[in-house]
């Protein structure tokens, strides 16, 4: 079984009238990228700020590392960038960085590596107000590298980047996991999570909707057949996969599961006088199962939250 | 604990704020203290008294370098003060909107040692703040007195001490009130403008009613800027209501009272900015 490091346990968060976080369950194991996907204001901010004790729950348990929210032993082991970086605008980049090291215990040696990380090095000395969105955002990354941490929490890590920016994110990301680095991530970018995370909560509405693999979320590919007549085309195929694989969409035939059998069912097709137009697989994509899960009359408002 | 006091001490001696400050309080404190009654002294007749009814020795008296302990202090009622609750609002408000108390208390330490760290740090600045104004103060006295061939004798060690001990307590107290309106207010724009109305404006409207409404001195004997400026008077300042007198200065209280009061209102300061720090979620 996987050594879980973030577990949290029915985490709910109210202000007032208004329920921010609704019974949050999840769990990241030891060297997996997590990626937390939700639209803006679901609730993914205020989740990792209770995980890192910024905020207290209302109700519910949350352990980080085996310690419980915002202790020294879980943060001094733990990397966070939440929402945007918060840096003193006047000093330098290294400065922040060398204060943060004092303050978690870290090496000042650690400073130069980070900087190294993010591709910063180069206007390190310049102060801090002077940065673009960017390269604020990579400072606040390489201030959650600081010391090496055995779990980063970031928070929209990509937000302000550019597309070269944020493509070179992404490869830090991939790179850290590649060696190892557990990684709790939200984002609402959907092709960044898709590309990165090896598992995925959604969360809406402050509920956490689903949990799982970025495969098992997106769900089954399918397969296009464009053919005619229609009637005989679903009858062949029905006889092939079995009737309930098959469904007629927008005048096409449309198969569930991968295109293992296809070449084997244009043959039935044809044979049985069919003439095919069209065959193509049509893959199923994250922000799909995003889209169904989180539209407001969608799955979101029925969706039990997963014990 | 160590940490997070180098930490702020980095951070604190890079910032522009602080030296502006600072250097405020000792310009200010030299002009107000030393060259704006030596001016006064020189343009007298040396007989008569000066045009605020002080005669001329007495103002010597006053520049000279054993009453360094005194003349040190006298501003910290009124100005010092003002310009050290304005340091802590700062120091504790800008965190918030810049957001580096959140960026602070994920990076390891608990909150109340990162508070803790910054306040000490804080202490450190105000300490180094009172001994500069004591050495600056001592060489602006030995040069007037020098000028003015009058007597070169210094201060007693218990009279440093006790000047010395005042001005760190009264910029402790004053920069331990900023700390708290700053950690209220969550900003450096609205606590600073809370500090400066109350400690120029609102403590002096009271104790103006005051004396029309005597019952209301139970509550102005026991202000922050009462206690400030009766520990300047007890060590011997001229109180405001006096020929010469500083404004700020005032006889209300004794010495042990005011240093007592002066104590209890930074304990309260300190407890009640460390207990919101630590009991209230951060969201910004």
């Amino acid at each position: 079984m996987m050594d879980d490091i973030v577990v949290s346990d029915r985490l709910t968060k109210r202000y007032g009238d208004r329920l921010a976080v609704d019974a949050v369950s999840l769990r990241v194991g030891r060297g997996e990228v997590y990626g937390f996907l939700g639209p803006n204001g679901a609730g993914k901010t205020t989740t990792l700020r209770m995980l890192l004790g910024l905020v207290r729950p209302t109700s519910g348990t949350a352990a980080v590392l085996g310690q419980p929210p915002g202790s020294p032993a879980g943060l001094y082991r733990t990397g966070a960038l939440i929402e945007s970086p918060g840096f003193y605008p006047y000093l330098s980049g290294r400065a922040n960085l060398r204060v943060l090291a004092r303050y978690g215990g870290h090496e000042e040696v650690a400073v130069a590596a980070a900087l190294e990380l993010v591709d910063l090095s180069g206007r390190a000395d310049d102060r801090y107000r002077t940065y673009s969105l960017g390269m604020k955002q990579r400072l606040g990354v390489a201030a959650a590298l600081l010391g090496r941490p055995e779990l980063l929490i970031l928070d929209e890590p990509t937000n302000g980047l550019d597309p070269a920016g944020m493509a070179d994110m992404r490869e830090l990301l991939r790179a850290l996991a590649g060696a190892g680095q557990t990684i709790l991530l939200s984002s609402h970018q959907l092709g960044e999570v898709e590309q990165v995370c090896d598992r995925v909560g959604v969360i809406s509405a402050g509920r956490l909707l689903t949990e799982g693999t970025v495969a098992e979320i997106r769900g089954e590919s399918s397969t296009l057949l464009r053919a005619d007549p229609l009637p005989t085309a679903q009858a062949v195929a029905a006889g092939l996969v079995g009737a309930a694989a098959v469904s007629i969409v927008d005048g096409a035939l449309r198969l569930a599961g991968g295109g293992d059998r296809t070449a084997e069912l244009v043959r039935a097709l044809v044979l049985a006088g069919v003439a095919v137009h069209e065959v193509r697989p049509v893959e199923r994509t994250l922000q799909d199962a995003f889209f169904e899960m989180t539209a407001p009359t969608g799955p979101a408002e029925r969706a039990e939250v997963p014990a | 604990m160590i940490g997070s006091v180098r930490a702020e001490l980095l951070r604190l001696r890079r910032w522009p704020a602080l030296w502006v400050l600072c250097g405020s309080w000792v310009v200010l404190n030299l002009v107000f203290g030393y060259l704006f009654d030596y001016l006064s002294y020189r343009s007298s007749d040396g007989v008569g008294p000066g045009n605020d009814g002080v005669p001329p020795q007495v103002l010597l008296d006053g520049l000279l370098p054993d009453r360094v302990p005194v003349t040190m202090v006298q501003g910290l009622p009124i100005f010092g003060g003002a310009l050290l609750l304005i340091l802590g609002a700062l120091a504790f408000g800008s965190g918030y909107g810049w957001g580096t108390w959140k960026t602070v208390f994920t990076a390891g330490p608990r909150r109340g040692t990162a508070v803790g760290g910054t306040l000490a740090a804080l202490g450190v600045v105000v300490a180094c703040l009172t001994a500069v104004t004591f050495a600056l103060d001592l060489a602006a006295s030995l040069a007037i007195a020098a000028a003015e061939s009058a007597p070169l004798t210094l201060p007693g060690p218990l009279q440093v001490v006790q000047g010395l001990g005042s001005g760190l307590l009264i910029g402790c107290m004053w920069t331990g009130a900023g700390m708290l309106l700053g950690t209220v207010t969550r900003g450096p724009a609205l606590s600073v403008g809370l500090g400066l109305v109350w400690a120029l404006v609102v403590e002096n409207l009271l104790r103006g009613l005051a004396d029309a409404l005597g019952s209301l001195h139970v509550l102005t004997d026991v202000l922050p800027g009462t206690a400030a400026g009766s520990l300047v008077g007890a060590l011997g300042a001229i109180p405001a209501d006096d020929p010469g007198g500083t404004p700020g200065v005032s006889t209300i209280l004794g010495g042990p009272a005011a240093m007592a009061l002066l104590v209890a209102y930074l304990a309260a300061f300190l407890i009640a900015g460390l207990a919101l720090t630590t009991r209230r979620d951060l969201t910004s």
